[in-house]
């Protein structure tokens, strides 16, 4: 649920379930610390424990954990850190907060910050790390990043060259989620070059059906949905190096690659005869939020919905979600079918404090062991949803098809993985003009419009 | 922290607390036995301190900060306020707050006093009083989903049903279902249409106590001197309750400019709804540009003064009589 979680959280109490939202933003923003320590070590074979051994004895101790990952996800970190706290002695106390975005900044400034926070994007990590309350990552789990991530996930988590945090889940966005028993009926075959997909939202167009469906609203972070199809586009037009330039502003929001990549996106979704499957017109691709956006494949209405690997759960209960179900995903291809670049999220576990204990527990999340312990209780107690980009994490430890078949793209070696852009852009472009002006664009500005905003609010130094 | 950390905090601030409230006590009795006058001053000073502390401090801080850039370091003088001034974003922010700040107090006014006048007197009047006052206690946040489904649209397809109710009537009356939060600047009225809908119970409810406030004399007398239903409106009731008007708009007028929660809910600001009470916060928070956001906040302090002050002189006007 990275993406989504990321959206959300990024603006606290976002959209129209405002109501239900502060209900559980007033429940589970105090304190939801794990209870018991010590007393279920009895339980834990001195096994298990052998991988703990090196981090000593550390009984006594505590840990502040501060996210903005809120009940139900908030379970199974939980869960995940209990072998830990077993083992070691130490305490881990949990606090989830759905302000965790605004909040993290305000508590990083004062000089209040927690011992570890998991930060959902790059951009507010490198806005973390020159309020200069944060501490850069011991060697342990810098060797963990390099042996189980790689060079570009350990980039995402350093500023200025120097390593702060290892990732924690991670999420997949370059999916297409489709009816698999619409594939079958009409004998339509997974795409595997951009070019079979059109060719194949063309043939369903010509049935007299709106192929595409989406929606883009999100209450104040309406828009986001957008800058995800323009990632994805971007990165598979001009290449992952030209991607680079752009997220870091080597290259102009309005020079011609980007503004090539946001008419590819136009080419489907400001598209009369693609959208919006069961929904409206073009325009109300803005009016209908992101998670309403997909459901129009369940009745038929439309064939495909591109969002990343969270949307699963925007399903109704008892929907489906495999190869032979209701509803699957396929990877959005590339422009040749050789082509595997992939458009992700992830968190971040950065740490304000160098106490022993604090960079005990940062080891151990950076490690297989955590990763594979968090997939297989997620997988158990709230069926999915949670995945990493963490080669040790063994595939067979995920039960969700949906997750194994993230998890799968992630470690594919032939993968190009490129982080989320537009949370690595500062703030202004990032959380504001793309998504506003994306927005817009939808309404009917028209493209160059829309780069040209975009590029003049990108922050001058 | 421990928890018995936290609790020694706790007791150690209860401690603090009780002694602040007895040292003020304490010195109070012994003022008292010297001057009247002084108790009052001893007792103001704490709240003095927190207002201090609360509100000057930061309003001194924010105003600081709008003569700095978006990180706050460089001092950029004027520049935010020439920003609001000037670029269109921003003007269009101007835009619509002018549209509520105008519309609203006077149609929530009228409505609310309209009502009263219909209901004063008649049959079942608390029961209708209620009705048009429930409304008041629901949060701008649950008013505005409520009227998100109000608003909601579906394509008029086979297949397809409608869940808004304002598209339903459409689609009953013969028309196609529109997107009423999306074209502006038709889209900012019907978020003013939420507002409205919040704050006519409350102009209703204080309005009909100034007018079973009007001595029956003055009604008798009029009637004797046989004025029609708008002569006596216009010659006996609105006069006798102007002052309770006035307090009721510039009321309302204090509320709209600071309207928030339903652009929030509603657009999020998008499709050119913003207003200046959100457009601060969406600068500090999304945009992470604190010199323009607390520019507007400081716009918008400014901008409320002059209705404040003039809301306090005609309350005092109106309970002077």
């Amino acid at each position: 649920m990275n993406g989504k979680r990321r959206h959300t959280g990024r603006i606290a109490v976002a959209t129209g379930a405002s109501l239900l939202m502060l209900l559980a933003a007033c429940s589970s923003g105090g304190t939801s610390s794990t209870t018991t320590t010590g007393a279920t070590s009895g339980t834990t074979a001195s096994g298990e424990c052998a991988a703990f051994a090196a981090y000593g004895d550390l009984k006594g101790k505590t840990v502040d954990v501060y996210t903005g990952i809120v009940t139900p996800e908030d379970q199974p970190y939980m869960d995940s850190y209990k072998p830990f706290e077993d083992c070691t002695g130490a305490k881990i106390n949990y606090v989830g907060d759905k302000a965790f975005e605004t909040q993290i900044l305000v508590r990083a400034k004062a000089g209040n910050p927690p011992d570890i926070a998991i930060v959902p994007q790059p951009g507010l990590l490198q806005q973390l790390v020159a309020t200069g309350a944060a501490k850069p990552a011991p060697q342990a789990v810098s060797d963990n990043v390099d042996k189980f991530w790689g060079a570009d996930w350990k980039a995402y988590g350093s500023v200025d060259g120097k390593f702060y945090a290892a990732p924690s889940g991670a999420s997949v966005k370059s999916l297409v989620w489709y009816s698999p028993s619409e594939f079958t009926d009409n004998g339509y075959k997974v795409p595997t070059t951009l070019d079979e997909l059109k060719k194949l939202s063309d043939t369903i167009a010509a049935t007299g059906k709106k192929p595409w469906c989406a929606g883009i609203g999100s209450g104040e972070a309406t828009g986001w949905p957008i800058t995800d199809w323009m990632e994805d586009f971007m990165l598979r037009l001009s290449g992952p190096d030209v991607y680079d330039q752009w997220v870091t502003h080597k290259i102009a929001f309005n020079s011609a690659a980007p503004t090539a990549a946001l008419d590819a996106v136009g080419s489907y979704l400001k598209n009369d005869a693609y959208v919006n499957g069961g929904l409206g017109d073009v325009k109300s691709i803005a009016t209908t939020t992101f998670q309403d956006g997909g459901l129009p494949i369940l009745d038929g209405s439309c064939s495909f919905h591109r969002q990343a690997s969270f949307y699963a759960s925007n399903f109704p209960k008892g929907t489906k979600v495999a190869e032979d179900g209701d509803v699957y995903a396929f990877y959005l291809p590339g422009v040749k079918a050789a082509d595997h670049p992939v458009l992700g999220g992830g968190e971040f576990n950065l740490a304000f404090s160098d106490r022993p204990e604090v960079q005990a527990f940062q080891t151990y999340l950076s490690s297989d062991l955590w990763a594979n312990t968090k997939a297989k209780i997620s997988s158990e107690s709230t069926g999915g949803g949670w995945i990493s980009a963490n080669k040790g994490l063994d595939v067979a430890n995920l039960t969700n098809p949906i997750d194994k078949l993230s998890a799968t793209i992630l470690q594919d070696p032939k993968t190009v993985f490129r982080f989320d852009g537009s949370d690595m852009m500062p703030a202004a472009v990032g959380s504001d003009a793309f998504w506003k002006q994306a927005t817009a664009w939808i309404t009917g500005q028209s493209t160059q419009d829309t780069v040209d905003k975009i590029e003049a609010a990108w922050p001058k130094s | 922290m421990e928890v018995t950390g936290k609790l020694l905090t706790m007791v150690l601030a209860i401690l603090l607390f009780v002694a602040v409230v007895g040292l003020i006590l304490f010195i109070a009795g012994k003022v008292e036995h010297r001057r009247g006058n002084r108790v009052a001053y001893v007792f103001l000073f704490p709240s003095l301190v927190m207002l201090a502390v609360g509100l000057l401090y930061p309003a001194a801080r924010t105003i600081y900060q709008s003569f700095f850039d978006a990180a706050g370091k460089a001092f950029i003088g004027l520049d935010n306020y020439q920003t609001i001034f000037t670029s269109s974003d921003q003007l269009l922010v101007l835009r619509n707050t002018v549209l509520w700040v105008v519309v609203t107090p006077f149609v929530a006014t009228a409505v609310g006093l309209l009502y009263a006048i219909l209901v004063d007197g008649a049959r079942a009047e608390a029961l209708s009083k209620a009705l048009i006052f429930l409304p008041m206690a629901i949060s701008m946040v649950a008013a505005s989903i409520i009227w998100k489904f109000v608003y909601a649209f579906r394509p008029d397809q086979p297949g397809i049903k409608q869940i808004g109710l304002l598209n339903q009537v459409v689609v009953w009356l013969g028309g196609t279902p529109q997107q009423w939060t999306l074209n502006a600047p038709l889209n900012t009225f019907f978020l003013i249409i939420v507002m409205i809908w919040i704050q006519a119970g409350f102009a209703m409810t204080l309005l009909s106590a100034a007018i079973k406030a009007i001595p029956d004399d003055i009604i008798e007398a009029a009637r004797l001197d046989g004025v029609n239903a708008f002569g006596m409106f216009r010659f006996v009731t609105l006069p006798s309750i102007r002052p309770s008007v006035i307090v009721v708009l510039t009321t309302i007028g204090i509320g709209t400019l600071k309207v928030f929660d339903i652009v929030r809910t509603m657009t999020g600001g998008n499709f050119d709804t913003n207003v200046i009470a959100y457009e601060f916060y969406r600068q500090t928070f999304n945009a992470s540009n604190q010199g323009l956001g607390a520019a507007l906040a400081v716009l918008l302090f400014i901008l409320v003064i002059p209705i404040v002050v003039y809301n306090i002189r005609q309350l005092r006007a109106s309970e002077a009589r």
